[in-house]
């Protein structure tokens, strides 16, 4: 087990170096000088080299990038050209808001995916089933940015239930975390149909019948827990697609979040700050991809005692 | 028979309802179980012995249906019963193991607590005593360290091992009756014989009776009391096991049991029945056994023959045995 | 998983029921054994009579393309012509969508609004699944370190948040319409290098590519002539699938400001812009959002529907 949790954690280390090292190039093959940039094309080129040396952007490329990744795992992402702050200490001051609105959508994707999910699944081809995969399907098409405006529309301006933007209660978070989880709620009750209405072919669940168990008592007590382990994996890849959608999300409904962030890096092109939130999300990525691997060991019986 | 009867199936028809047309899996099946003893269903794959088994269960999924004929559970008709009261019946009166002991049993859970969630649903009983109970039953069908066993996971027990989890599932509740389908046939034949004489030990001490499904007529002779053989979702022939095998009448049985290959004699090959199993769709107009059978005359291909009765509680399903009493109710 | 069901299964091998679906969704895995495997039309013709939403969505998809494809005669307008005197007008007989803040027809620049996404929908996603095939063969038939480094590669451009990546690349070369042709081509293509991968893994051990090989057959024209065309169903499923992954995306940078630019009538860019409006107008900015919803959940129906038919295997992603 042990072993196995420390490949798990080797195969992980070459992602994360690539990971760095895609977004550390991508974002310096960018055409034109970025102290020009940032400063603006009428400054002494004197003051741009000089500049330039400070930030140590005369150096060769890959001392830079060893340079970074030193710096980096000693939680250091540089110094934002424009707000002339630590990247870090930016990224940490969003960070949080980011989680809430994202927990948030979780619980809501989960409550109405898993739920939407097996209640399709008992109803297989039925008109339920058919109306929740509809809906289901609906969320996963609809853009979040239009889950958003409409919601806003409806709920914000119109009935004045929720704030129209804004983050800093409660109240107002409800209406994000429904648009991002809606989205992620789709894929999930999706999935858990799926997976249960395969399951449900097996033998066992045969044998839990002839058990004398009712149809409720062989899905939640028999079937649940198996389709349940794939969708484990399922929640790991949420977590991408979600951070994705908390950047729309976030954007409609002015959240300081970290997704807001990288668009205002783009905007005023201040490239560390932005390939310090990317950087930085993905290694939460791919940590939660690892976090859920290694629960489904734990979870799965047939892993976990090593058959 | 004078024997009280516990399960008395009586002209069932399950039929599955495909885009090509209805298909008579089991088409009038009569079975007579009575209590404490072994009853052997056999014929070859798709023959509906396993329909018959499914539709005793209530188990028969969309596109199948019990279409006609009553199931008789000690003079109590259980052939409609709701959902709700069919679940009390399932594993507490009735109950069922499989072919599949490798993949019948949910690979999450412990193999103890599967079995003592059949107490549970059945009876009264705290978890403790069930789980108590369950140790006594698995102690009873032979596992060795019950104790441990009952925190084993299905995986880690072997394919005979597994199997008699099934049975001590299966026996918990101390049915009236355990349908057994094809239970050796994924194990090994020195676990197939252990698992055999278990079900008949089982048999006797409990007074359970058993249906036991098979292909293997070898089993049969070993351990069943009362023989049906089917063929195309009918019975073509019953008999007590010895009168059976001593006087074969239907060209079927026949054949099957010239398929047997036999020690003591050494022919050039071995002997096989032509043809294969005809398309339920589209059985022949007479008997469903006239297009492989050598001693068809023209009547058979046209009309169907009954069950007919030739003494000794023997029944055939063939024109040559005419003269004697029909058993069908038809 | 095959022998469970053996026993239900060989009664049902006389009953030739191979091609229905709720059969085969009941007694599973062992129907394509019953009767003859199904021809291609016979894959579509089920397709049509089973899951007429998927048919629709066919048809809708064709006629999208139509009205893409000859914008100029249906749109009611020119879509970059602007009239002052319009400005933010409400739906009305002439405008049957009302007009944006500068007077222009909504109606029309949707109706223009669809050749760009259906282009984005279309061609990034040919290239990148080109790339992705291109790239799952080799890795899956020459495996060793090829398979390795591919695989990481893969691995390194699936940890990133799909839109996050884009956003990179778009800031790497500025916004544009033919810059998020090639983001979206050059980011796309790891998941599908990974399923034609593990496809090309098992068909590579099948009878007939041994024998291709034992026989001398060049690699590629193995890998091209035996391997590729088992994986095409496969394929034909994940392109209609990803086809309205990528028409989002777009839509999502054009709408975060980093994609398409004015006065480009991208619906992203719609939405975008409209949303200074939504209290006030709201169709300016719910209109074109309709408009992706719509080709989005079309491409989708359509997608679940082949899987259905051509590929069952292939799971949610």
């Amino acid at each position: 087990m042990l072993s196995k949790v420390l490949k798990r954690i080797a195969v992980s280390i070459p992602v994360l170096v690539g990971v760095v090292l895609v977004i550390f190039v991508m974002l310096r093959i960018v055409p034109g000088d970025p102290v020009t940039t940032m400063m603006g094309e009428h400054v002494n080129p004197a003051v741009i080299e000089k500049i330039s040396r400070e930030m140590g952007l005369d150096e060769p490329l890959y001392v830079q990038f060893f340079k970074y990744i030193a710096n980096a795992l000693r939680g250091d992402f540089g110094t934002s050209y424009r707000l002339n702050r630590n990247v870090t200490r930016i990224i940490l001051d969003s960070f949080p808001n980011t989680v809430k609105l994202s927990l948030l959508a979780a619980v809501v994707a989960w409550l109405i995916g898993i739920v939407a999910g097996i209640i399709a699944a008992i109803r297989q081809n039925r008109l339920l089933d058919r109306l929740f995969m509809g809906c289901a399907l609906m969320g996963v098409s609809m853009p979040v940015f239009m889950t958003a405006l409409v919601l806003q529309y409806l709920f914000a301006f119109k009935l004045k239930w929720f704030p129209v933007s804004g983050f800093d209660s409660l109240r107002a978070m409800i209406l994000p975390a429904i648009v991002l989880g809606w989205n992620s709620a789709g894929s999930i009750a999706r999935m858990t149909r799926s997976n249960l209405v395969e399951i449900m072919q097996n033998d066992f669940i045969r044998t839990a019948r002839a058990k004398g168990l009712r149809e409720h008592g062989v899905i939640i007590g028999h079937a649940l827990k198996n389709a349940m382990l794939p969708v484990v994996t399922m929640m790991a890849l949420q977590i991408s697609s979600m951070l994705s959608g908390a950047v729309l999300t976030e954007s409609v409904f002015g959240v300081p979040g970290i997704g807001r962030l990288a668009v205002n890096a783009i905007e005023t092109r201040d490239m560390p700050l932005l390939q310090g939130t990317v950087i930085f999300t993905t290694v939460l990525i791919i940590l939660g991809n690892l976090v859920a691997d290694l629960l489904y060991n734990v979870l799965d019986p047939r892993i976990r005692e090593g058959a | 028979m004078s024997e009280s009867i516990v399960l008395d199936i009586q002209n069932l028809k399950s039929h599955f309802f495909t885009m090509k047309g209805e298909v008579p899996a089991v088409d009038g099946v009569s079975i007579q179980v009575p209590a404490g003893k072994i009853i052997g269903i056999v014929g070859e794959s798709g023959c509906g012995k396993s329909m018959t088994a499914m539709s005793v269960m209530g188990l028969l999924r969309y596109p199948g249906r019990v279409v006609g004929g009553t199931i008789l559970l000690e003079g109590r008709d259980i052939t409609h019963l709701s959902r709700k009261e069919l679940s009390r019946v399932r594993g507490n009166e009735i109950s069922m193991i499989f072919q599949e002991p490798m993949t019948s049993l949910n690979p999450v859970y412990p193999v103890g607590r599967q079995v003592r969630e059949a107490i549970l649903l059945h009876q009264k009983m705290s978890k403790e005593e069930a789980t108590k109970q369950v140790i006594d039953i698995f102690r009873a069908v032979g596992i060795p360290e019950p104790e441990k066993r009952y925190h084993s996971y299905p995986h880690q027990l072997s394919g005979g091992l597994r199997q008699r989890v099934m049975i001590g599932m299966a026996m918990v509740c101390r049915p009236k009756v355990m349908i057994a389908d094809e239970p050796t046939t994924a194990l090994d034949v020195t676990i197939e014989a252990q698992i055999l004489r278990l079900m008949k030990k089982l048999c006797k001490e409990q007074g359970t009776s058993i249906i036991l499904i098979t292909h293997n007529m070898g089993v049969v002779a070993e351990v069943c009391d009362y023989v049906y053989v089917m063929y195309a979702g009918k019975v073509m022939e019953q008999a007590e096991t010895f009168e059976l095998f001593e006087n074969t009448r239907h060209p079927y049985t026949q054949g099957l049991l010239k398929s047997i290959p036999r020690l003591d004699e050494k022919p050039d090959r071995l002997y096989t029945i032509e043809g294969v199993v005809p398309n339920l769709l589209h059985l022949p107009k007479g008997c469903s056994f006239c297009t492989r059978c050598g001693l068809a005359v023209e009547r058979c291909s046209l009309e169907k023959p009954r069950l007919y009765e030739t003494g000794d509680a023997h029944g055939v399903r063939c024109f040559r045995y005419e003269r004697e009493v029909s058993l069908d109710g038809e | 998983m095959v022998n469970d069901r053996k026993d239900l299964l060989a009664e049902h091998e006389a009953l030739e029921t191979g091609r229905e679906s709720v059969f085969n969704m009941e007694y599973g895995d062992t129907a394509a054994q019953i009767g003859e495997a199904d021809t291609w039309q016979d894959k579509l013709r089920t397709l049509v009579r089973q899951n007429k939403l998927a048919a629709f969505s066919a048809v809708l998809i064709i006629l999208m393309i139509l009205i893409a494809v000859f914008a100029p005669v249906v749109a009611p307008y020119d879509h970059l012509k602007q009239s002052l005197t319009e400005r933010l007008s409400h739906p009305s007989m002439a405008h049957w969508l009302g007009t944006d803040e500068l007077g222009r027809d909504v109606l029309s620049r949707i109706i223009f609004g669809a050749r760009i996404s259906l282009t984005i929908g279309l061609v990034p996603t040919l290239i990148s699944m080109a790339i992705g095939t291109v790239l799952g063969l080799w890795a899956g038939f020459y495996g060793g370190k090829t398979d390795f480094v591919i695989m990481r590669l893969a691995d390194v451009m699936l940890a990133f948040p799909s839109l996050l990546l884009a956003m990179v690349v778009m800031y790497t070369m500025g916004g544009g319409l033919v810059n998020i042709f090639i983001a979206l081509s050059l980011v796309n293509w790891a998941s599908t290098a990974r399923i034609v991968r593990s496809q090309t893994l098992s068909l590579k051990e099948k009878e007939y590519v041994e024998a291709a090989r034992s026989i001398g057959v060049k690699k590629w024209t193995i890998m091209f002539r035996h391997i590729l065309p088992n994986c095409l169903p496969s394929l034909i499923v994940l392109f209609t699938l990803n086809i309205p992954s990528a028409i989002l995306s777009e839509a999502s940078l054009s709408f975060l400001g980093v994609g398409a630019q004015p006065p480009s009538a991208s619906w992203g860019l719609m939405v975008v812009r409209g949303k200074k409006y939504l209290f006030s107008e709201p169709w300016l900015s719910i209109a074109p959002s309709v408009a992706i919803m719509i080709v989005v959940l079309a491409f989708n129906f359509l997608g679940d529907g082949l899987r259905d038919v051509l590929d069952p295997y292939l799971k949610e992603q």
